[in-house]
Order: structure tokens, then sequence, then C-alpha cells
């Protein structure tokens, strides 16, 4: 194996380890946002579709990118502003809550 | 030191921002900001990618991409409503998913092109590819169950599994035979030929691992596609050789992990059951068993007048919230209603089983937006052994979770599926639309229960004619 990969295992590795010791903790409450939170962090994938949209070039190629952009930010965006959304309505609650 | 030598310390600071986004996810009073600032680590990433090297020539489709897809995002998280989360989650998860196949596909292309094809990127790239692929479509059919797209039942036909796995034997074979390729740096057929083939036959398990599953397992079924899809970002990153894609995806991975497992605990069924099990289409002994008047019991009806002097003279009053009170949008009008019962010195609990809605923690949102307080929601464990000692148990849209067909009918396909102990209270009301069976395509025994009243109506409608009388004798 090379230096690199097995760097890159370490990485693997050990992101287990700190996903499930984080994750873990937390309440019922807010698996549901939890879900979407995840849902919207692993939108990262859009970093890896900038980095190959024009890597093979020609027509198919360039759609493929240009694709692969599209459903990237739609992941990002729309994971995080649902999230949001959700996170809204813990939000407002100490205010109301003895009236 | 030139700007691209800044951009891993950028993407270690996204990592970051990730890890503390997920810790701040922990507490109701960080969640909040925790999300944001995981937003603002995806920003920062996203502007220092456009400083790599490889991304110069893509500026243009790069730039239109992101405009498409972050108008889309952004429109459909906005517009949908509160009940529809769930299938939206479902959405933007197979979106990441389907990127996530096509950076394969293209790394796969670019490394071929370049003549640097090796057994370990590739089975990387390969793995991406599946499932990527997987989460994509089976997120999608996912999307149409619970949009109503498709028959939210379990679809099944003879020698399913037979295909199914036929499916998956193919798509590992051809798999190999571009490994191998890889490894002897020449390929008998065409590699990208196969690597289309594989990306049809791997959009095709996706259909046929999620078509067998009942609607009401889609809660667990989005949460496995969920780390699936972090799965398939984390072979991304190996493929680019990307540590920030590998840390991100590999969070998602393991938190999706978790949740899926606890739901399926919630359900009492392995994950493995879920799946592959007959859940969901109701089999006969199960539907027999259940059939009103079979054996002298029949359906109790009463009017909102009814419900509310049975509510009024009440000491303790549980509210059992199900997926029509989240379709209803009837969560303001329950809090109303405990409200003035409230004033009445009526004590009002609401239980909260771990899979009622559509998705775990779905009956808290909702009731959060209520402004439902906090410590008036409890977890099945903390609430069943009350109910005996509750007056009347209102149950709201709520169906299988209430079955007591779960603890009694080894025939039922719910059996060994731990319930809210609702048939324990004095008296139970249910707000129900019609005697449709719920999601599993069940009955439920506890509406032939003599304890029973059902107040039939839409959850909205009828508890606001309830809060109506209760305001009458008030």
């Amino acid at each position: 194996m090379t230096g690199e990969a097995i760097v890159a295992a370490y990485v693997f590795i050990l992101a287990i380890f700190v996903g499930f010791e984080v994750v873990s903790k937390v309440p019922s409450t807010l698996h549901t946002p939890l879900m979407s939170g995840a849902n919207a962090i692993h939108g990262i994938v859009i970093v890896g579709a900038m980095l190959v949209a024009s890597a093979i070039g020609g027509t198919l190629g360039t759609i493929l990118g240009f694709l692969a952009v599209v459903l990237g930010t739609a992941n990002v965006v729309g994971g995080f502003v649902v999230t949001d959304r959700m996170l809204a309505m813990f939000k407002q609650r100490p205010a109301r809550k003895r009236e | 030191m030139t700007v691209e030598t800044l951009i891993p310390l950028a993407y270690l600071i996204a990592a970051v921002t990730f890890i503390l986004g997920l810790k701040g996810l922990s507490s109701p009073t960080t969640a909040v900001q925790g999300n944001r600032i995981a937003a603002a680590g995806m920003l920062i990433a996203v502007i220092a990618t456009f400083f790599a090297a490889d991304v110069k020539g893509g500026v243009p489709i790069i730039v239109a991409g992101i405009a498409v897809g972050g108008i889309a995002g952004f429109t459909g998280a906005r517009m949908v409503k509160m009940t529809a989360m769930p299938q939206m989650v479902a959405l933007f998860n197979g979106a990441g998913g389907g990127a996530a196949a096509l950076v394969a596909i293209l790394e796969f292309a670019r490394q071929r092109d370049a003549g640097v094809l090796e057994f370990g990127a590739s089975l990387a790239t390969l793995l991406a590819l599946i499932i990527g692929a997987v989460s994509f479509s089976g997120s999608a059919i996912a999307f149409g169950k619970l949009q109503g797209l498709i028959t939210p039942k379990a679809f099944r036909y003879a020698g399913q599994q037979l295909v199914t796995g036929g499916i998956a034997a193919a798509t590992a074979l051809l798999s190999l035979v571009v490994l191998g390729g890889a490894i002897a740096g020449s390929f008998a057929i065409e590699p990208m030929l196969l690597i289309a083939v594989i990306t049809v036959l791997a959009l095709a398990f996706g259909v046929a691992l999620v078509m067998p599953i009942g609607g009401a397992d889609m809660p667990v079924v989005i949460s496995l596609l969920n780390a699936y899809t972090g799965l398939a970002v984390a072979m991304a990153g190996f493929t680019l050789g990307n540590q920030l894609l590998i840390v991100a995806g590999t969070l998602v991975g393991a938190s999706g992990t978790i949740l899926t497992r606890l739901m399926s605990k919630a359900m009492n069924r392995s994950l493995g059951n879920v799946l592959f099990g007959a859940f969901g289409a109701a089999t006969p002994t199960g539907a027999a068993a259940a059939t009103a008047g079979e054996d002298g019991r029949s359906i109790r009806s009463i009017g909102a007048e009814d419900a509310a002097i049975l509510l009024s003279y009440a000491q303790n009053v549980i509210v059992v919230p199900g997926y029509g009170l989240a379709v209803a949008q009837a969560q303001h009008g329950v809090r109303e209603l405990a409200d003035l019962l409230e004033s009445k010195g009526i004590n009002v609990k609401y239980a909260i089983h771990p899979v009622a809605g559509r998705m775990p923690g779905h009956m808290n949102v909702l009731l959060a937006e209520a402004n439902v307080p906090y410590d008036k929601l409890f977890d099945m464990d903390q609430i069943n052994p009350e109910f005996q000692r509750a007056d009347v148990a209102l149950v709201i849209g709520a169906n299988d979770v209430t079955n007591p067909a779960a603890r009694s009918n080894p025939g039922s396909p719910i059996y060994g599926m731990p319930i809210l102990d609702v048939d324990k209270a004095q008296n139970i009301i249910v707000i129900k639309r019609s005697m449709k069976p719920g999601f599993a395509g069940i009955d439920n025994d506890l509406y032939l229960d003599p304890k029973t009243a059902m107040l039939f109506g839409d959850a909205k409608d009828a508890v606001g004619k309830v809060v109506q009388e209760l305001k009458k004798t008030a």
C-alpha cells in the first residue's frame, strides 16, 4: 500500500470512531434533524463534483460533470435549509414556555 | 505559499466544522448553531475548491451547476410542508448518492485516459459508483412511496429474491472484470461499457431493494440510504485522494448506521428482517383475526360533545399522536386542547412512540412547532407504565403503534413490535378519518375494545370541535 492510501485508511477508521462517538449522544427528540443535518453534510460530494466536472471533457463528459454539480448542490443547499427549518421550531420554545 | 497550498487547510477547517455541527445537534439549544457552523464549513470548502488546479477549465460548468442545483434545492426545501419532510430528506439524499456515482464514473474515465488505473483506487471507484447509484434509485422509490406516487404497500412477486440476488451477482461479477483489467493494465472489453452496465445494474438493485419494503418501514430505509450515501461519498474521497470527502462521508455513514439500528430496535426487528422480511404484506392470519364483528365485538362511535365530557372529567390524560396528526396539521389544535384541560387542573402528557409518524422524532418536531413543552413528551418506556393510571388515552391519527396485536397475535405482521399500551387506559378515544387500516396495512384490535370510542373525522377538525365543546362547558 502506498503512503497516501494508508493515510486515507487512517482518516477513514478514525472518522468512524468520531462519528459513532459524536452521534451516539443525540437525544431521540433530535433524530429527525440529525438525519437531515447528516444528509446535508454528505453534500460535501459537491467538492468531488467540482474537481471532476471538466476531467474528461467532450459532450457526454461535460453533461455528466454538470449533472454531478447540480445534484451535489441540491443535496447541500436543500439539506441545510430543510434542517434549519426543522430546528427553527425548537428555537422559539423557551420564549413561550410559560404564558 | 500559493493559494493552492491553502486548500487542504480550508478542507481541514471544514472537516472540523462538520464534527462540531453534528456535536451541536446533540442539544436543542445548540442545534441551530451546529447546523449553521456545518453550512459555513461547506461554504469554505466550496470556495477553496474553486482555486484547485483541476477546476480551472470547469468553472463555467460548475457555476451553472451550482446555480441550477442551488435554486432547485432552496426552492424545494422552502416550499415543502412539514409533513412532507421525510420524502424531501429522501430526495436530497438521493441527489447526493447520484452525485457520488457520477463523480466515480468521471474519475474512472479520467484515470483510464491518463493510464493510471490501479487496483486500490478502482475498487474505491466501483464502490462509490455502486453504493451511490443504489442510494439514488432507492431514495427515488422511497420518495415515490411516501409521496403516494407508487403504492406504499410491499411490492412482491414470485422469484423476487432470485432476481434481486441475480442483479447483485451480476454487478459483483462485472466489477471483478473491471478490477482484473485495472490490475493487468489491459481490458478485453471496453471498460467504460462495463461501467455503464454496472451503473444500470446498481440502479436496478436500488429499485429491487426498496420496492418490496412496506411504507411503514420507510423511516428505516431512508436512514439506511442516508448511511449508504455517506459511505459512497467516503469511497469517492478515496478515489480522489480527498481527505475531506473521506471524513465527511464516514461521519454520515457512522451516524446513519446508528440511527438505522436504533430505529430497527424500536420495532424489535433486525435490519435484515426489515429489508428481506414480509412486513407490509398482511398475512392471512393477521387480517382474519382482526375482522370486525367476528366474535360479536363492534365499533363504538362518539361525537365531539361526548369526547369533551369524557376528557373534562378525567384526571390524567395521555395524548398519543401519530401520522394522522401530521397530515392534518393538528398540532396547534392539540396544544390548545391540552391548555384547556390543564386550566381545569387535568394532567396532560404525550406518549411518543419511537417510530410514530414517518421518521424518528417526527412527532417531537411537530409538537415543538406548536410549543408543547419538552417535559410533557415521554418516550415509550417512560409512559407505558402510566397508561393504567390514565383516565383517557386520546389517540390522534396513530394506528399501528397502538395495535395490541403486536403483543398478542403471533400471526400478525407486527407481532413483537413494542407498542404503546394504550389499551390499558380506563377509556380510549381514537380520532381517525375512517376505519382504513394503517400504513402497515393491517386492522387494529384496539378499535374493537369495549373501552374504545371512535371519533371519526380529520384530526384537525375533530380536535377543533372538541375544543369548542370544552370551551362551552368551561
